[in-house]
């Protein structure tokens, strides 16, 4: 099939089938994508991200926790781009593998937070009544809480670890997506074909669950997007502190941390892990930014 | 807004405040619990003996069941009693009351900077929308939002400070003017000035500009974000329209008619940002060694001084709920598109 034939088969106004329907809209969506710079840049440095984390290995030219003291401190030259840090650790290799440190943080803490949210807002807004009063509620009072300070009075209870990093921070992060879903919900309540589920008999479970998560999905998908470049700092900040991974695991916050003693002596310990947090917050940041003006057409902000 | 809209909506503020509180406490009695730490251990020594530990047991209330035992914890947090700090051997309020000048001093300098830099922005962003520079501006407080605050300090410590030499380096005062002036308010900018030190004044002035506009950028972000969806919502209302058809220059259109119309919503993110940066300056203090309540925290954390973490997280907490939930109240009271 040829290109303009295809896409006039995306395009068409009567779509045989639901599969051409769907997919004719989700090219309309790309395409829009696609023309928006923002996102295409946001989600480019995201993929350079995910490529660096999944090719570690094969970047990486030394082992990013093979200790040389004989090589400690050196500036970047062209055996090591980015230096050396105070244990003669080359600290490209360092921030190349730290990707998959961030990915992993960055993953479980969504894994955490969005269902968890996606559940309550759903069910209190497709229940109603006590259980949505209750909840949201708990909602509103979770989400006026400081989640950096409280995920670090956690991580000190708890001892400092990644995981216990990551439930520190998905403790208090939920919040915005039980909004978002319940706002989904009730608009989606009154409509019609849940209606139509309803009179078939379907079960209060089975309308939530098949219809309605899958429906508030898109608003999610930008709100999560926007909450990952948060979510990189608070745990960059959690390592910065000490409280996140521990040594020798290169974790950028940590990496830098260390980089702050030997700041007026070797400015490259503390300059390159920085540099990695910030690209890949821009990057989510960008991207989710596009991503509204994408998918969500009643902003225009 | 009708008048029942608002008695709702203070209602709701003096309902769901303190529930607030009360859910922020039970976080932070929880976070007490779950420490692996023995508390009686941290008083009495691994050495003490089965009466000194069984003593110091019962006085800590431990004996008692849990919701007794939370039932004191909240009139204690209400009394503004978080226990004795083990690293200053004070009560820990005692030390909040000692630190938390500085931390408000840097706060509110940063907020100003904030405010000065991001409403300029906003409103130049929505009066040239959709131009080079309306996404010039977007990209700078994108980059405001996504910048580790941590590593901008660093930076700027590098740059200003170590190579340029243009500022002074971290802490609050040079040793030398330390303690000099008598603590009054504990802002050392006004102190100074009440003691007419001026010297010590323009000192302080040096320490405090990189911590301050490394918050301020940060606050910058939000605030151009914010004033730039406020002027737009009013941009693209009838009257400015109007104001166009009688011929007024756009510049008298932009900044008298619809800025000052924004105003008020304005106060309520700038209030929102006040209480972001309280909590922004707990790692803003680390790097700068700036002697304020997130200092404190951080080390306490290094000390292993619970009482002392979760004393300053009551506080900040408590402040940051405070400034968060009224300013959401006030934010829906004021917001033109609910009259």
């Amino acid at each position: 099939m040829s290109a303009a034939r295809a896409r006039a088969w995306l395009l068409t106004e009567r779509p045989s089938s639901p599969l051409q329907a769907y997919l004719g809209r989700q090219y309309l969506n790309a395409r829009r994508f696609l023309a928006n710079r923002t996102a295409t840049w946001g989600l480019a440095i995201i993929a350079l991200l995910a490529f660096v984390a999944a090719a570690a290995p094969l970047l990486a030219p030394y082992d990013p926790i093979a200790i040389d003291l004989n090589r400690s401190l050196q500036p970047p030259s062209l055996s090591h781009w980015m230096g050396t840090d105070e244990f003669g650790r080359d600290i490209l290799s360092r921030v190349i593998y730290g990707t998959r440190v961030t990915l992993y943080i960055v993953g479980l803490v969504l894994v955490l937070t969005a269902p968890i949210g996606l559940l309550i807002g759903c069910v209190s807004g497709y229940v109603g009544g006590w259980v949505d009063i209750i909840l949201m509620r708990l909602t509103d009072i979770v989400l006026a809480f400081p989640s950096l300070i409280l995920a670090l009075a956690f991580v000190a209870a708890l001892g400092p670890s990644v995981e216990n990093a990551v439930i520190a921070i998905a403790i208090t992060r939920w919040p915005p997506y039980a909004r978002i879903a319940r706002a989904e919900t009730l608009t989606l309540r009154r409509s019609e074909y849940i209606s139509a589920i309803r009179l078939q008999g379907a079960s209060t479970a089975r309308i939530v669950f098949r219809h309605i998560v899958p429906m508030s999905l898109s608003s999610v998908v930008i709100r999560a997007t926007l909450d990952m470049a948060a979510v990189i700092l608070i745990a960059a900040g959690l390592g910065f502190l000490g409280l996140g991974a521990q040594p020798p695991t290169p974790e950028w916050g940590a990496m830098l941390s260390t980089g702050r003693k030997y700041l007026l002596g070797a400015w490259w310990v503390g300059t390159f892990p920085g540099l990695a947090i910030f690209l890949v917050s821009m990057g989510f940041n960008l991207l989710g930014d596009g991503l509204r003006d994408v998918l969500d057409p009643r902003s225009t902000r | 807004m009708s008048a029942g809209a608002g008695i709702r909506l203070l209602l709701r503020w003096v309902t769901i405040l303190p529930i607030t509180f009360l859910g922020l406490i039970a976080v932070t009695f929880v976070i007490g619990r779950i420490m692996p730490i023995d508390p009686v251990i941290l008083i009495v020594g691994q050495d003490a003996s089965k009466e000194a530990y069984d003593r110091v047991y019962r006085e800590l209330g431990l004996h008692l069941p849990l919701y007794e035992q939370f039932l004191i914890y909240i009139d204690d947090v209400l009394r503004g009693d978080f226990g004795m700090s083990i690293s200053t051997a004070q009560p820990v309020i005692e030390d909040i009351k000692r630190v938390v000048p500085a931390t408000l001093e840097l706060a509110t300098i940063g907020t100003v900077i904030g405010t000065l830099l991001g409403v300029p922005m906003g409103i130049v962003a929505a009066a040239r929308q959709g131009t080079w520079i309306d996404s010039t501006i977007r990209v700078v407080s994108l980059i405001g939002y996504s910048v580790p605050v941590f590593w901008k300090g660093l930076m700027l410590l590098l740059l200003f400070y170590a190579v340029l030499g243009w500022t002074a380096g971290p802490g609050r005062i040079a040793v030398y003017y330390d303690g000099i002036v008598d603590v009054r308010t504990g802002l050392l900018l006004v102190d100074s000035l009440l003691a007419g030190e001026i010297e010590i004044f323009w000192n302080a002035v040096d320490h405090m500009i990189l911590p301050a506009v490394s918050l301020g950028y940060a606050a910058s972000a939000y605030i151009t974000r914010m004033t730039r969806s406020f002027m737009l919502d009013q941009l693209n209302q009838e009257y400015i329209t109007t104001a166009r058809v009688k011929g007024l220059a756009e510049w008298r259109v932009v900044l008298f008619h619809a800025f000052r119309n924004t105003l008020v919503q304005l106060v309520t993110v700038i209030a929102l940002t006040y209480g972001i940066l309280l909590e922004g300056s707990v790692l803003t203090e680390t790097v700068f060694a700036w002697p304020g309540l997130g200092q404190y925290l951080t080390k306490a954390l290094f000390n292993g001084d619970m009482n002392a973490v979760i004393g300053a997280t009551i506080v900040i907490g408590a402040v940051f709920v405070t400034l968060n939930l009224t300013s959401d109240i006030l934010y829906r009271m004021l917001d033109p598109r609910a009259q």
